[in-house]
Parts: structure tokens; sequence; C-alpha cells
């Protein structure tokens, strides 16, 4: 039997909301590089695939349209690609990915900085595409008048991708050439215009950052829903989908598979996750009762964050991912409720339980995150058309 | 006898660029992209105790005559990227890096230098950088360009809205307080509204008061219009004089300007990029240096150069030859995309002029020219020379300080780090260790003013 992929995604001191108050939380500690390294390592000490780092060009709110005033919820967040940037030299190899809202960003910066971070990380960065219709993020940037429609905005993004992986495939793996006979640094016939033409935006070329340690870097992207569906299909190496019971995954798997054949890059392997929020102790009624306890506190009944909400054991949560993977997924998403209780109960027992079970891995098997996703390191598009070209 | 506090030295690194200056051919050079190239520079850049290490920006790749340059460095990482990585194998280095104030919005960067600065715990500066092309432009969704008149407002009115972001946040603002369930102190934090020509904004910033406060910033525009913005805005100046004249004529005219701005003579530092070649003694460093210019400059890359002038292709001449006795083209220059040396020279036909005059009197090839106006070094001697020569032109007030760029990758600091740092320290002028933490403490910068008026009013 095939292992399990495992990440985890990261958001301040955990998905629930008063997550920064239990015990260990250091919630102070949430702007300091400090607190994410220690983080990350512990993910890392559990041979997880990946870690997802939230990130939003807004604050964080309670309220679905509009900005909230509460005092008693984490607001703020440092910026993902930096954070990732700042524990790559603290981590060895485990992958970094760290969330970036296509809606208001650059291709040209998006493209050069995950590039950068797989040199800086060695080949182990990847690029959560998240997009954004809220009006009031909007107007942090004042572009456009109107938020785009849904179906835009992953199209947009879908295009935003496009545009950063050729930017990634414009310089040819051995493009540069240090030539002193002919007193050439590159060879310019390996440097490449990707002409990205869409209906939102233009972008010429060449990326200024030569080609990544991994090619491509691997884009991520969530579906809380079927609307971001054609958005995976077309632009992810991996789609997370709420893994919320087999039939329920089964369908969504399917549906984003068939996207996949008919809009999207063929041949291109895609990895689908089940993505769940979780809960975990080693009494399930006492995870059921830390759940209740933290809503409690919070005022209101915690949903997930569009994940589905698991409390149980860990034994019982691997039986889960077991029933789940039937479904087609390759691998699981978890966002720890609490990072300061759950992460652990995923790097030290629920781990050891699926290594019981032989489904998951013993130590690092490959040094880049491809390499432990099973995923091939593409050649430069245009290296591949120069070549049939000859 | 009573003696004048002799003035402290300021020290930077900037990692070698995308330029003739950079020599690559050397067996000693490294990789430009590789993260330990920047682990080495900046670990040897901290051991010396400097300031900062500074990290340049481009967003296209450089053309000439419709055809991406290749004879120099081409290629470099992110800027953010790199800094923010580079905090985890440093302690104390500032961490420089030029941002551009056309190709960016207020909201992104203001986040990514607030991020760095907390990720660095005080370590960040900004070195806003302006633009107008059309060219770089093809980049960007966002598109276009501006009106080159335009491009100082944009940049003033992009820092202003920058900082009003990043006083959006209180010192404080978060008291993270657990048993009280009470994480902000005010439900209205980050709280901001701009209105203006360039930026029309307002909501709510998500990045918390850094240590800062606000990074520093440099300025690096030379124009009249550039001195002005540097006067009212920066922290320090990367300034283009490193010789006693023009150095002290910049210096005063620079400083000068403070006083409009209600701001004091030690609120802005002037740190010219500077070169140096060492060698045992002054006869073998003027040797080596000989040898540097010549790799710095082949016959191609002096044709190239020329190109930039004559706005016109020059592959006809003889780089051991006279220069060309045509005249430039007059108009945009077209053939050299994407360079800011280009816009160095402002009057092509003076500037021809005046290189002919130069080439004439000293009877110089167009290599040799072009190695006379590009690659003259700032400092050439043995260690003991280059630290008297520092030290002169400080204390002479010709500038608080260099910014120096090595011409090799990344080992080209190491030697000035082993042999010249110690004889400045030797003299009093060098700190042998940082007496603070944060890159505002060792430029001797107090903490921005800033602080919202509604803090004050609140306490």
């Amino acid at each position: 039997m095939s292992e399990i992929h495992l990440a985890v995604a990261l958001d301040g001191a955990g998905g629930h909301p008063v997550a920064w108050r239990e015990t260990g939380a250091r919630p102070a500690e949430l702007f300091t590089a400090r607190y994410w390294a220690g983080v990350v390592a512990e993910a890392e000490a559990g041979l997880l695939d990946f870690v997802t780092l939230d990130d939003a060009l807004a604050l964080q709110s309670a309220s679905p349209g509009a900005q909230d005033e509460r005092t008693d919820q984490v607001r703020g967040r440092l910026d993902a690609v930096l954070t990732a940037a700042r524990v790559a030299p603290l981590t060895g190899r485990i992958g970094l990915v760290p969330g970036v809202t296509t809606t208001h960003t650059e291709p040209f910066h998006v493209s050069k900085a995950v590039a950068t971070l797989d040199h800086v990380s060695r080949g182990r960065a990847g690029l959560d595409v998240q997009v954004s219709g809220l009006p009031y993020e909007e107007r942090h940037f004042g572009r456009r008048p109107v938020p785009l429609q849904e179906d835009e905005l992953h199209e947009e993004a879908a295009d935003h991708v496009e545009a950063v992986r050729r930017l990634w495939d414009s310089w040819e793996d051995d493009a540069e050439i240090r030539d002193v006979a002919t007193g050439r640094f590159v060879d310019r016939d390996k440097l490449h215009y990707i002409d990205f033409e869409g209906r939102h935006f233009s972008v010429r070329g060449p990326s200024i950052t030569p080609r990544p340690p991994q090619g491509q870097p691997v884009v991520t992207a969530r579906a809380t829903d079927s609307a971001a569906y054609g958005l995976i299909a077309r632009a992810a190496d991996i789609g997370f989908l709420p893994s919320r019971d087999t039939a329920g995954t089964r369908a969504a798997v399917t549906a984003v598979r068939q996207l996949r054949e008919s809009a999207g890059p063929g041949g291109r392997p895609l990895h689908l996750f089940g993505e769940l929020t979780v809960f975990l102790d080693e009494d399930a009624a006492a995870a059921a009762d830390r759940l209740g306890r933290l809503d409690a506190l919070a005022g209101d009944p915690y949903e997930g964050g569009g994940a589905p909400v698991f409390t149980g054991t860990p034994a019982q949560l691997a039986d889960l991912l077991q029933e789940h993977r039937e479904a087609g997924l390759s691998g699981f998403r978890l966002r720890p409720g609490v990072i300061a209780h759950d992460l652990p109960a995923i790097t030290r027992t629920l781990v050891p339980e699926l290594r019981r079970r032989g489904l998951f891995r013993r130590e690092y098997e490959a040094d880049t995150l491809r390499g432990l996703l099973g995923l091939d390191r593409p050649a430069s598009r245009y290296a591949v058309s120069a070549l049939r070209a000859s | 006898m009573s003696r004048k506090a002799l003035k402290q030295i300021h020290l930077a690194a900037h990692f070698p660029g995308v330029n003739n200056t950079t020599v690559w051919s050397d067996p000693a050079a490294g990789s430009h992209i590789d993260f330990d190239s920047f682990v080495h520079f900046a670990r040897t850049a901290e051991r010396a105790k400097f300031d900062f290490l500074f990290l340049a920006e481009g967003l296209r790749l450089r053309e000439q005559g419709g055809q991406i340059y290749d004879l120099d460095v081409v290629g470099r990482p992110d800027t953010f990227t790199v800094l923010a990585a580079l905090a985890a194998v440093t302690d104390r280095l500032g961490l420089t890096g030029t941002i551009n104030s056309t190709f960016n919005e207020p909201y992104e960067v203001a986040r990514q230098f607030a991020s760095l600065d907390h990720l660095s715990e005080g370590r960040a500066a900004w070195n806003v950088v302006t633009s107008w092309d059309a060219f770089t432009g093809e980049n960007f969704r966002r598109g276009g360009f501006l009106p080159r008149e335009d491009r100082y407002t944009r940049a003033r009115e992009f820092l202003a809205t920058a900082n009003e972001l990043f006083d959006s946040w209180e010192r404080g603002a978060v008291v993270a307080d657990a048993p009280s369930g009470r994480f902000l102190r005010d439900g209205r934090a980050g709280a901001f509204a701009h209105r203006g020509p360039h930026f029309d904004i307002g909501g709510r910033f998500n990045v918390p008061r850094s240590p800062q406060g606000r990074p520093v910033i440099f300025q690096a525009g030379d124009s009249d219009e550039g001195r002005e913005f540097a006067a009212a805005s920066a922290d320090a100046i990367f300034g283009r004089y490193g010789t006693l004249d023009e150095g002290r004529a910049f210096y005063a005219d620079v400083k000068r300007r403070l006083a409009a701005y209600d701001r004091t003579h030690d609120q802005l530092k002037i740190l010219p990029a500077a070169t140096f070649v060492l060698g045992d003694t002054d006869a073998e460093a003027h040797e080596a240096a000989y040898e540097v210019r010549r790799l710095q400059v082949s016959g191609q890359t002096a044709i190239k150069y020329l190109e930039h002038v004559w706005n016109r292709d020059l592959s006809g001449y003889d780089p051991d030859g006279p220069l060309p006795d045509v005249d430039p083209l007059p108009g945009e220059n077209t053939i050299a995309l994407g360079r800011a040396s280009v816009r160095q020279f402002r009057d092509p036909l003076e500037t021809a002029r005046r290189w002919r005059a130069l080439a004439e009197a000293k009877n110089l090839s167009i290599r040799e020219l072009v190695i006379s106006t590009t690659s003259e070094q700032t400092f050439i001697g043995s260690p003991g020379t280059v630290a008297e020569a520092i030290d002169t032109l400080v204390q002479a007030d010709a500038a608080d300080g260099f910014i120096l760029v090595p011409h090799i990758t990344p080992g080209g600091l190491d030697v000035f780090a082993d042999t010249v740092v110690p004889l400045l320290q030797e003299r009093g002028v060098f700190r042998t260790d940082y007496e603070g933490t944060t890159l505002r403490d060792h430029l001797g910068l107090a903490d921005p003013g800033g602080e919202p008026a509604r803090e004050a009013a609140a306490s």
C-alpha cells in the first residue's frame, strides 16, 4: 500500500479563533522569526511533506464582508513568502509553501520571489494560490473600483500562475555559460520572452531570476467548494479539497479530474489532498471537550474555516485518512486547531500511528519537495520547443 | 591639548551586481545566485562589523541593439526573499533592499518591509528608487509606466503612504493577554486612509508596528529632484561621489537642504559607493588594479559601453583605435534598454565632446577611455594607504562612510575585512563591536517620529 502525503496548514496560533489563549501558544511571539522557526522545525521533526503558511493582504476578520473591530482574536500576520524564506536556512528537508494572493500581486514579482525561495531552500519551495474578492481588501490597492466576479477571480488566478510558470521556464537550465573565450556570461538563445497575453494582463519576460532548482516549484490551490475546481485543474500540482466523507470526496475528485482532462495541462500529474481541521487527544472525549471549551470561550461554534472539523484520537484520524484516501486522494493537509497542541499531536502520535500501518515515511527520501511528492523535475517548455524546432 | 572627537566611519557592503565592474571570468568568482554566496558575503560583512548589506534590483534583463545583453553577469534573485533568508544566518547586520516605487503598490511593499523588520529584529532598510520606462513596464500587469516627470511625485507619495501604514499600528498595540482574552488594545489598529494623485486607498494595515517603527530609508538619485527627495525623506543617501572635491561639494549641498525640512545634519548619512583594490604594497595594488580594469573592460565591453552614449551601432569600430568620428544619434536612447547608466548621460553630444577631448589630450583608445570613465577604482593601495584614504575623506566631510562594492562574488570583501578594518579600528574611527541591535542603532539614527497622534492623545 502506498504511503500518504501529509502537510499542515499554519496560521497564527492555529485554526480556532481562541487558539492563541491555549497553554503553550506564545501569542506575543506570533510576529517573530523564533515562533515560526519553532513551528516549522516541529513539522520537519515529524517528516511531513510540507507546511503551508496562510496569508492575506488584509487583516483577519470574523465578519464575512467587512473588517471587524474585535480585540479578542489574533489580528495581524507577517508576509508568508518572507516568513518561509526566514525559516528556509534553519530547515533541511521540509517543503515551504507560502500563501500568495494572486488577485492583487504582480506575477513577475511573485515568480522571482518563489524562484528565490526555491534557491535559498535548495528546492523546497511552493506557492499556495489564494484569491480575494473582498471589497475591503480591494480598497487596500484601489486598483479596480469593483472586485472581480468569482469566476473571473479564478480565471485571473489561473492566468497569474501561467505567467509565473512561464517565467520559471524562461531561463533554460544551462543558460549561464560563463564562456571566457567569447566573453559571454549567458547564452541569450536560452533566455526566452514569455509573451503572456491574458484577459486581465500581459507580461513580456524573461524573468530576471535564473530557473529555480526544482524547475517548477510546487503550486497548490484550495477549493472550499466547486468554484475553485477549474483553478486547480488548470493551474495546480496539488489541490486541497474539503474531506467531508468518502462519497462527497469521490465526487469532488472526479469533477476536478474531468476538468483537468478537458481544460488542464494534460500530462502534468495532479495530487489531490483532503483537508481537515483537527483536534487530537489520546482520548476522543477529551478532544471533543477541548473543542467545546474553546467554542465556549470564543462564544461561537468553530466551523473549521472551510475544512471539516475532526475531533478524536490519532488512531481514529488514521482510520479516517485511510478510508477517505479510497476516494482518490494521495494525501492530506491538516489544519491544527491549536498549533501548540495539535501540531505535536500530529508529528508525535499520528505520524507514528501511520508509520505502524506502513503508511508514512521513516526518513526523508528526497532533497526536494517535488522529490518527496514523487513529481519529476520538468524540463523548461522553451528548451523542449527549441529541441523540437531543431 | 583638546582633541576634536574623531568622526566615526560607516561601512557597508554591496553584493556585486550586473555591470561590467563585476568580474565573472576570474577563477575566484563564484555564483551570484546560490544562497551560499550571499551567506559568505553577509557573514564577512558582519564579521567586519559593517552597518549593512546592500542589494540592488533589476526588473528587466538589459538589452542592447534589440538583444539581451550577454557580456556581464545576467540575472539576480528577488531582493526581499534573499534578505529574509539572510536574517536567519546573521544577527546584527542591516539588510538593505532596493525596491522600485513605480512597479509596486504601497500596501504590499510596506507589508514586506514591516515583515522583514520583524523577521530580522529591526535590521530592515529600503532604498527607494524610481523608474518610468515602458520597457520595464512590459513585465507588469498594472502596467505601463509613468510620465518621466511624475516619477518623483509618485515616489514621494508612495513613501508617504508607506509611512502612514507603518505608523497605523501603535507600539504596544498587541497585548496578547491570554487570561483576559485581549489580543489587541484597540479594535481599530492599523486603520488608514490615504487620498492623493497617485494613491486613493484605505482600510486596515495587517502588520503590527515593527522593531524599528519604520525601515531605514535610502535614496540613490543624484538629480536636483533626487537630492531634494533625500533631504526631505531619507535617512541615508547611496551616493556616487567618492573623491575629495566632488564628495565635499555633494555632501555640503545635500546637508544644506536639510534645514528646510526641519532636520539636523546627522539625520541624513552620505554613503557613496566605493570600489577598492588592495595589495601588500601600493605598487602591487596598482599593478593588480590595472589587471582588474582589463578584465572589467574587454574590447567588446568598451564598444557596447560607448553605444550607450552614441545611441547607435558602433560594432564596426576598433576598441583599440580612436573614438568614433560620428556624433551620437539624437532623441530617446533606443539602443541600450534597461540600463540605469544610460540615464546618467543627460546630454550625449556634450558627453561625446568631453570624451573626445579627454581621449585626444591623453591619447586614449576607446577601451582606455572606457576604462578611465567606468572602472577607476576608488581606493587602490596597501591596507594602510586605503585605511588612511577612507579616514581622510570621512574626516573632511566628503562622506559619512562608504558602501563597498567588491569586484569578485562572493569573496571580494574578505581581504578588506581582514586587513583594512583592523587598521580603521586602530585609528579609533570604526567600531570594534556592534553597540546596538538595530540598523538605526548602527547608523546613529533616532527612532522615527510619526508615532500616531492618537497614541499621544490616548496616553
